[in-house]
């Protein structure tokens, strides 16, 4: 699949923002000590708000014909990125009313249930944009389970190095729970990519043969009928050399996972600014593998043996 | 009723005539214009609604090379449909047809996505998704003679290898074929249903190989190895 670069920032972005307000807001209300300083709250909490719309925005640049975009909250019954959309926007009422709650020093039942809301309708909305890959039946590389297990993961993960860079960056010293959140998520969220590029390494599913429905015998690609590129190819034919895709996903997990773990063991805030924006970059490339390692059954009419 | 084609990969030649002929009703039809992207230039690219491919099918001296038109399939559980955030796409009940709204499309490419036969393509001009009709505005135009109702692609086929009809009636024309040539759906697998049907080739005797005889096989050596 071709990497639409705007679909990368927008997942990405959006995935650590809702990440972040989700960890802040069950920190702030189950009453973690640093984070009852409104300083800190409202910092991770504009930073999250900031991501999220960022991404939202950037999600809005991949279309052909924005114009329609409003129309996108038309089909809840059935399309995923339907219910994404509505859910995200859904999130902005509950959120603000979060934060400015927390701006104006109010406790009690407001911030809970305002919080608790954000927390869910973050989480569901991130659990929809992983339904969106992960219902495609076309591309076996994202249908399945482990995409919304790896979309959340990733999101709770690079949120909650975020949590921490923040929390050391306005509150001083770095909490110790929050650290070993943080180190556990980064663990958990390399174990399930771990496990996500094992499973994708196994051959299964639709093959030449049943695409063109000649399944006794060998069938090879003569002529794709056109001699320059069409939309197909362009969109499904993308394909990167396998020796560049072990490179990538070597780098990744060292940017993603590594790094941001050695750091997060010396609990220093400029170096935890550091991790953080090593897991935001390390997470792009893992969102470009993703997209690149993902193989569309179209391409077996193109030629391809297997996907 | 269940609208859709027969296609008889037997007869097919891959001339490419009802991909043209599609693309020249359809550009000025009713979900018009099918615009290219630099028509004239280095690198054309544009939106087709039929695309034909070329197989080579099993290893000589057995081998044959299949034609194989593509086009919507009109699927009986049509993902395309499903995925589509602003109700853009739509299975019309009566008829099965799958089309796109193109005042509601925004261009997001997911129905693409979950189309397995490559059948949707993205306008560049335009910015919406286009795909097959089944010339929805020529089969019911009752200003047309009536044989003449028919998809455009089914009109110009020079080998009579596209057949169009209802796939519910099982006397229609299309409904034989299938149960007659053992008809394929492409794909089965992935649970789509999909209505358009193909016809494998019919079975032919093999070609006989010449077999040279052990005296010609010896002399054509020596005149090989002997320099005149």
């Amino acid at each position: 699949m071709h990497p639409a670069f705007s679909v990368l920032v927008f997942t990405v972005m959006s995935g650590a923002g809702y990440g972040l307000i989700t960890l802040m807001v069950i920190g702030h209300l189950s009453g973690l000590s640093q984070l009852q300083d409104s300083a800190v709250l409202l910092s991770a909490g504009i930073l999250s708000f900031v991501m999220i719309s960022g991404g939202l925005l950037s999600s809005t640049l991949h279309l052909a014909n924005p114009k329609n975009a409003w129309r996108a909250f038309s089909r809840f019954k059935t399309s995923w990125l339907s219910r994404e959309a509505v859910f995200a926007i859904l999130l902005y009422p509950f959120m603000l009313i979060y934060l400015g709650a927390i701006w104006m020093d109010m406790t009690g039942a407001v911030v809970s249930v305002a919080g608790i809301l954000t927390a869910v309708l973050a989480m569901v909305t991130l659990f929809c944009t992983s339904m969106i890959y992960a219902s495609l039946k076309t591309i076996r590389q994202w249908n399945s389970s482990l995409t919304p297990v790896n979309y959340i993961a990733l999101g709770l993960m690079s949120g909650a190095v975020l949590l921490a860079a923040v929390q050391t960056l306005v509150g001083g010293d770095l909490a110790g729970v929050l650290q070993q959140l943080a180190l556990a998520l980064v663990v958990l969220g390399a174990v399930c990519k771990v496990i996500y590029f094992f499973w994708i390494g196994k051959p299964a599913g639709s093959t030449i043969n049943t695409a063109t429905g000649f399944t006794q015998a060998s069938v090879r690609l003569l002529d794709q009928g056109h001699t320059s590129n069409s939309f197909l190819n362009d969109e499904f034919g993308y394909t990167v050399a396998a020796n560049k895709l072990v490179r990538l996903r070597l780098l990744m997990l060292a940017v993603a996972f590594v790094v941001p773990f050695l750091l997060l063991l010396c609990a220093n805030s400029v170096l935890l600014v550091v991790a953080a924006a090593s897991t935001i970059a390390g997470l792009l490339v893992e969102r470009w593998l993703f997209f690149a390692e993902a193989r569309h059954v179209v391409r077996l009419f193109h030629g391809d043996q297997r996907v | 009723m269940k609208l859709g084609l027969v296609v008889d990969l037997d007869t097919c030649v891959g001339c490419h005539g009802c991909a043209t002929a599609c693309k020249q009703w359809n550009t000025s039809g009713t979900i018009g214009p099918l615009s290219d992207k630099d028509p004239y230039g280095r690198d054309p690219n544009g939106a087709w609604l039929n695309r034909i491919r070329t197989y080579e099918v099993d290893d000589s001296p057995n081998s044959k090379t299949v034609n194989m038109p593509m086009s919507c399939m009109h699927c009986d559980d049509a993902a395309c449909v499903t995925v589509c955030p602003t109700g853009a796409s739509y299975k019309r009940s009566e008829d099965g047809i799958v089309l796109v709204d193109q005042d509601k499309c925004m261009g997001c490419n997911l129905c693409s996505w979950a189309c397995p036969y490559g059948a949707r393509e993205l306008d560049p001009n335009e910015g919406t998704m286009k795909k097959c009709t089944l010339c929805v505005d020529r089969i019911y135009d009752e200003s047309l003679p009536e044989d003449e109702r028919k998809p455009a692609c089914v009109l110009t086929c020079p080998t009579k290898s596209r057949v169009f009809g209802d796939f519910d009636d099982p006397n229609s024309e299309v409904s034989q074929l299938v149960r007659d040539r053992a008809g394929k759906q492409l794909m089965p697998e992935l649970g789509y249903n999909p209505v358009n049907t193909y016809l494998p080739p019919r079975n032919k005797p093999v070609v006989e190989q010449y077999q040279p005889s052990l005296k010609a096989t010896v002399k054509g050596w020596v005149n090989k190895v002997i320099s005149r």
